[in-house]
Parts: structure tokens; sequence; C-alpha cells
């Protein structure tokens, strides 16, 4: 059987829907005997190949997220935005109600780290809908390891993802 | 700023990867190929301390820890402790217990993450083997039984997590005051159970490490090698403690600059520099000053800082590194890897110890106090010191709120093995793709969590430093903390 090629990104986010991929435990091993692993932070491809499903955590906090979003939607065929953060924002979106500049020079004083090779901040915390089509939502702060699991057996046996009361939680 | 300097050639390893985080470096190559500078960035700007400012004191352990999945527990915890002081409560012997028993899971999680799932592949298949065999995947398919060694070893961190804060990721068990939860003896006699594997897993892990290090011994400890200081908590009477202590700091060559320090009063000791490239700072002792005064944290430093490990079985692995190395300071970034590894196998022990203690099952959780204004909490998380420090409102809502987060300690440290790296394999040669993946190499072994390192504070002295682009300095000004 040919592997599904399996792509994630981690864009403003805190890694915790990644470690949470990770507590599905000795399933990984099944996972990974299925799928091969794109440009992920587990992987050391730099950049995205033709893929099957995309997984993004976090939402859009400066222009090198929206980069790497819009570089994974063109590259996957299925995108899901994993948990709060990249469904809505999440907590880094709290700053949104605050003026990037003044949170900038509030933590660094007069000289706010300007140089070229870091990515300009967005005014505002954006989920990831704002800027691609996404063909899943995974709720939850993380999504439990039980739900992603069950997204991906699903994904993976060609059937419609479906999760059951009991798997989805915000929090 | 580029501009200015035609003649140069830049190359940029974006993004990082097997690392918690973003981050990216660049160097910057003359006509020659000769390196004129690599630089480690963080590129990431979230502003936890500012926003957190107008919340109410109870909510801050839970929205902490979103600043970092790998290592949530530990910004829940510096968030309680600090907020204890706040609350004038000194928790009971049962909050206690279930919180070290959080701390010590999150350790062995981290570091088996660490070491199994994102770093191992260096290791195992050479720092230039071929990009798409270099992880887990490929470990898995290599080393089957190393790679299941590894997930179970996390899942155990992540059950005892589960237990004492009720979610392996982003919990909820610790708040001001104590612990909301209690643990059941038969949680207890589960994860005892189980601790006989883990442990026999963890010292196999200890063995791996050490005899990859040995055989390759030269390379190891000279390997992105760069001399700085040492910090961490260390317990009252010198042993490695992680979850509370004083603060002990040493020169390069172990002379003791700081010791028995009350980390409540950690502003006296440290400043901090802005430098324009990097949203994470630059953090050195004040006495010594930005040049000499930089120090690295994390396993290395308080395998090397602390007196004696009250564990058998840790205390036997540090006095063997420590000969190892003829009672010298090392600072070989990959010698990381071996204490990091000797800590995992540390916090297993500490585990069976904790499961063992009487008061673990006891129902007394939450403690209540005078309340005072203001609260600092330090604690060891797995990549070094971290430092919550937060003032409240009479109307209990947040008025203010440092955070100095373990990766930011190294920021110096891991510039300068980059550096080091990179005039040693790329100076003069054509940048291949394995010979970039070496600084990426130098970069992991000190486990960067580079989400926390976003966030740094604005309440510290702080001094800003301006280079033109050759990086020679133009101008300097220092803003005093209030
Ligand atoms: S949704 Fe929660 S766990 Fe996932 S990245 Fe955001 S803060 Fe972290």
């Amino acid at each position: 059987m040919k592997k599904l090629k399996v792509a994630t990104a981690s864009l403003a986010g805190c890694f915790g829907c990644h470690m949470s991929l990770l507590d599905i435990d000795e399933r990984l091993f099944t996972l990974l005997e299925k799928v091969e692993l794109d440009r992920s932070p587990l992987t050391d491809f730099k950049q995205f190949g033709p893929c099957d499903l995309g997984l993004v955590e976090g939402g859009l906090c400066n222009a090198e997220n929206v980069e790497v979003l819009r570089e994974l939607r063109r590259h996957c065929k299925v995108l899901v935005a994993v948990g709060a953060c990249a469904i809505n924002g999440g907590l880094p979106a709290q700053r949104n109600h605050l003026d990037v500049r003044e949170c900038l020079t509030s933590v660094y004083g007069r000289t706010v780290p300007d140089d070229p090779e870091l990515p300009l901040p967005l005014d505002r915390v954006h989920a990831i809908n704002d800027v691609v089509k996404v063909d899943y939502f995974l709720p939850g702060c993380p999504p439990s390891a039980e739900a992603l699991w069950h997204f991906l057996d699903d994904f993976l046996n060609g059937r419609t993802p479906h999760l059951g009361h009991g798997l989805i939680s915000y929090d | 700023m580029t501009e200015a300097q035609p003649a140069t050639r830049r190359v940029a390893i974006d993004p990082l990867t097997r690392v918690e985080g973003h981050g990216k470096i660049t160097l910057r190559l003359g006509e020659d190929g000769k390196v004129l500078q690599a630089r480690l960035h963080i590129v990431e700007f979230r502003g936890f301390e500012r926003f957190i400012q107008g919340r109410p004191y109870w909510e801050v352990p839970v929205m902490v820890q979103r600043l970092c999945g790998i290592c949530p527990v530990s910004h829940h915890l510096a968030a309680s402790k600090a907020l204890d002081v706040v609350l004038g409560a000194t928790p009971t012997p049962t909050a206690n217990a279930v919180r070290r028993l959080m701390h010590y899971g999150q350790i062995l999680q981290s570091h088996a993450l660490h070491f199994f799932h994102l770093a191992s592949p260096d290791l195992l298949f050479g720092f230039d083997s071929e990009a798409g065999r270099r992880n887990l995947q490929a470990v898995a398919a290599e080393y089957p039984e190393l790679a299941r060694q590894g997930v179970l070893l996390r899942r155990f961190g992540q059950e005892v997590i589960r237990i004492t804060a009720g979610k392996r990721v982003h919990g909820t068990g610790s708040l001001p005051g104590g612990v909301n939860k209690a643990v059941t003896a038969a949680d207890r006699d589960a994860l005892a159970a189980a601790l006989p594997e883990v442990l026999g897993w963890a010292r196999e892990g200890v063995a791996l490490v050490k005899r990859l290090h040995r055989e390759r011994w030269e390379l190891y400890e000279s390997f992105g090698s760069a001399e700085s200081g040492l910090l961490s908590l260390v317990g009252r009477d010198g042993r490695l403690e992680l979850y509370d202590g004083v603060l002990r700091a040493r020169s390069a060559h172990g002379a003791l600059l700081l010791d028995g320090v009350d980390p409540a009063r950690y502003r006296e000791h440290f400043a901090e520099e802005v430098k324009p490239w990097s949203y994470m700072k630059f953090p050195y002792l004040t006495a010594l000053g930005p040049e000499r005064g930089t120090y690295k944290v994390g396993p290395l430093a308080r395998l090397q800082n602390c007196d004696f490990i009250h564990t058998p079985l840790a205390e036997a692995e540090r006095v063997e590194f420590r000969e190892a190395h003829h009672g010298e300071l090392t600072h070989a970034p990959l010698a990381y890897h071996w204490a990091r590894l000797v800590e995992l196998l540390h916090a297993a022990e500490v585990v069976g110890e904790l499961l063992a203690a009487p008061e673990l099952l006891g129902s007394e959780l939450l403690a209540r106090g005078e309340r005072t204004g203001e609260g600092v909490g330090v604690i060891e998380a797995p990549r070094g010191t971290l430092i919550h420090h937060y003032r409240v409102g009479a109307d209990d809502l947040v008025t203010s709120c440092n955070l100095i987060v373990s990766t930011t300690h190294n920021n110096q440290a891991m510039n300068d093995a980059v550096a080091q790296v990179a005039r040693r394999y790329l100076d003069g040669v054509e940048p291949t793709e394995p010979l970039l993946n070496h600084l990426e190499v130098a970069i992991r072994a000190f486990d960067p969590c580079l989400s926390c390192a976003t966030h740094a504070l604005g309440k510290m002295p702080l001094e800003v430093v301006v280079v033109d682009a050759g990086g020679a300095e133009v101008g300097r000004a220092e803003k005093r903390g209030g």
C-alpha cells in the first residue's frame, strides 16, 4: 500500500497540539507505518512536497506564519486546523486588544528588534481560516490524543472523519 | 544594513527543525567564503507578560502554561509558587508532594522526548547523514526497540502528569495555595507497578548516550564548546534539586560566583541586553557584565553545579561523568545529552520516592495565609532555571508580570556554539546541507524551547547595544528597571 504523505506545521502555537499527537504513544508506530512524514517540526525537510494531509497548529502572528500556511495549503489536499490557536487564535490572540507597538516597546524599551531577518508581526493574531480554506477543525487546547487518533484512523482508512461527542472538548 | 555589505553572501537555515518553537540560523560569508557572522535568531514575539496584566491572579497558572506545550508543567508550577507567596500561603505536605510528582514526571517526559524523538537521529546516524533519514521515523525503522523505549518513557512521564494535573497537556492541577486534585491509591499503585521497567529503560538510555560520547570523545568534547559560567538552583545542602532551592552560579572554571541566593532576589544579580536581530534577550550576571557574565543553564549546568545527587543510581552516574572529565567542568554542548539522560534517570528515582511517601495520598490540599502584593517563583524546568514574578493588586488583578524562561539564559551560549561550529566546518567551504546540519546539531543539544524564549521582561535593568553591519558597536544605552 502506498503511504500517505502528511505534513505538520506549528505556527503561533505552543507545540502542545504536536505533543498531543505524540500522546497517541505506541500507536505512533502504527501511524508511521501508514504515513510518510513530509515537512514537520519532527523532520528535517525545510520545504513542503505534495501531501495528502496537512495538520496545522497555531494561529497567525507574523508574516512568516502566513507564508508557511499558504505554502502548506498549496501542497496538501486536505488541511486540518488543529486546536484552539489555529481555529480562533487561542491564547496568543489575547494580545489583540493591545497595540502591538506598545506591547513591543513595553518589553524591549527603545530598541525593538527590527532586523530584516525578523518577520513582521501582524497587528492582530488571526485564525488560519481567515487566510486559507480549512477542511476540518479539531477543537481543544490541545485536542486529546484520542481525538487526534480517531481522526487520523478514519482519514487513513478512507472514512469520512467523525468524532463522537466524548472526543470533542473546548478548553 | 545588509546593503552596506554587497560582497557578502547570506546562508540561512530556516526553519530550524527538531527543536521546539520557531527560529533560524543565518550566516554571512565573505567573498572568500570565510564565515563573517553566525547568528541564531528567535523570530516570534507573543507578549504574554503584557497581556497577563489585568487578569485575575487565579487564571495565571492555567494561562501561562500555553507558553509551551512541551514543558507546560514548569510554567504552571512556577506561577503557582509565585502566587503562593502572593497569597502568603505555605502549601501543605500533600500539595508539595503532588506538585513535585507532577514536576519530576514532566522532567522525565520532556527529557525522553528531546533525546528519543528529536535529537537521537543526529547521534545515531551521524551529523551529516541524509536529511530524509534524520527523524523518528528512521529511528523506529532501524532501532525499533530504542524507539519503543523512548515512546514508553515519555508515556510514563505524561501519565504522571495526567494523574497529578488532570490532563497530559495543559492540566489544571496546581493553583495558588496548593493543588485541587488528590492522588488516589489506585493511581499510585498503577504508577508504582510500571516503575521498575521505567528505571530499566532509563538506565539503558544513559548507557547508550555514554557509549556514543565515549566512542567519539574528541569530537563530542570539542564540538561547539565555548566557556561560560553555569547557573542553577541547588538544594540548601548543595544537592541536585529541581523543584525548589537556592540560586548558585559558577565561573567557567568552577569558582563559586553566587551561592545560597534566595531566588526572590534574582533581580539583584541579573541584567540583560537586547540585540536588534533577535526577539530573545541576552542575560548576564550583573557583577561580571555582558562580556564575561554569560552562563549556561539546564542539565549540563545542573549536573556540574550541584555537590551531589541524593538518589543512588543517578549519583553513581554523576560521579562517573565528573571522573570522565577529570573533575574539570566541560562546556561541550553534546555533553548536555549525557547530563540530560542522567537527570531522566534521577527523575524516575524521585518519582519512585514520592510514590512511596505517605503524604502523597493526604487530603489537605489547599492552604491560606496573609496576602502580600508580590511573589517570585523559581523552578528548574527541563531546560533550566525558570523565573516567574508577579505583582497583584488588592482587586486580585495582576499588575505586573516578569518571566525569564530557561532558554533565554542559554542565548549567548547557543550563539557561541553556532559561531564555533560555523568557523570549524564552514570556513571557506561550500555550505552543503549536511554541513549546515552541524549547526543545528549544536543548537539541538541545548534542547532550546524557542516558543518560551519569545518572552522576556521589561522590568530588569536593560541594556541596548547597537552594532553596525560588521558587528562593531556604535551605541549603547541603559534603562534601569522599576
Ligand atoms: S491550541 Fe492549546 S495546545 Fe494547541 S498550540 Fe494552542 S495553546 Fe498550544
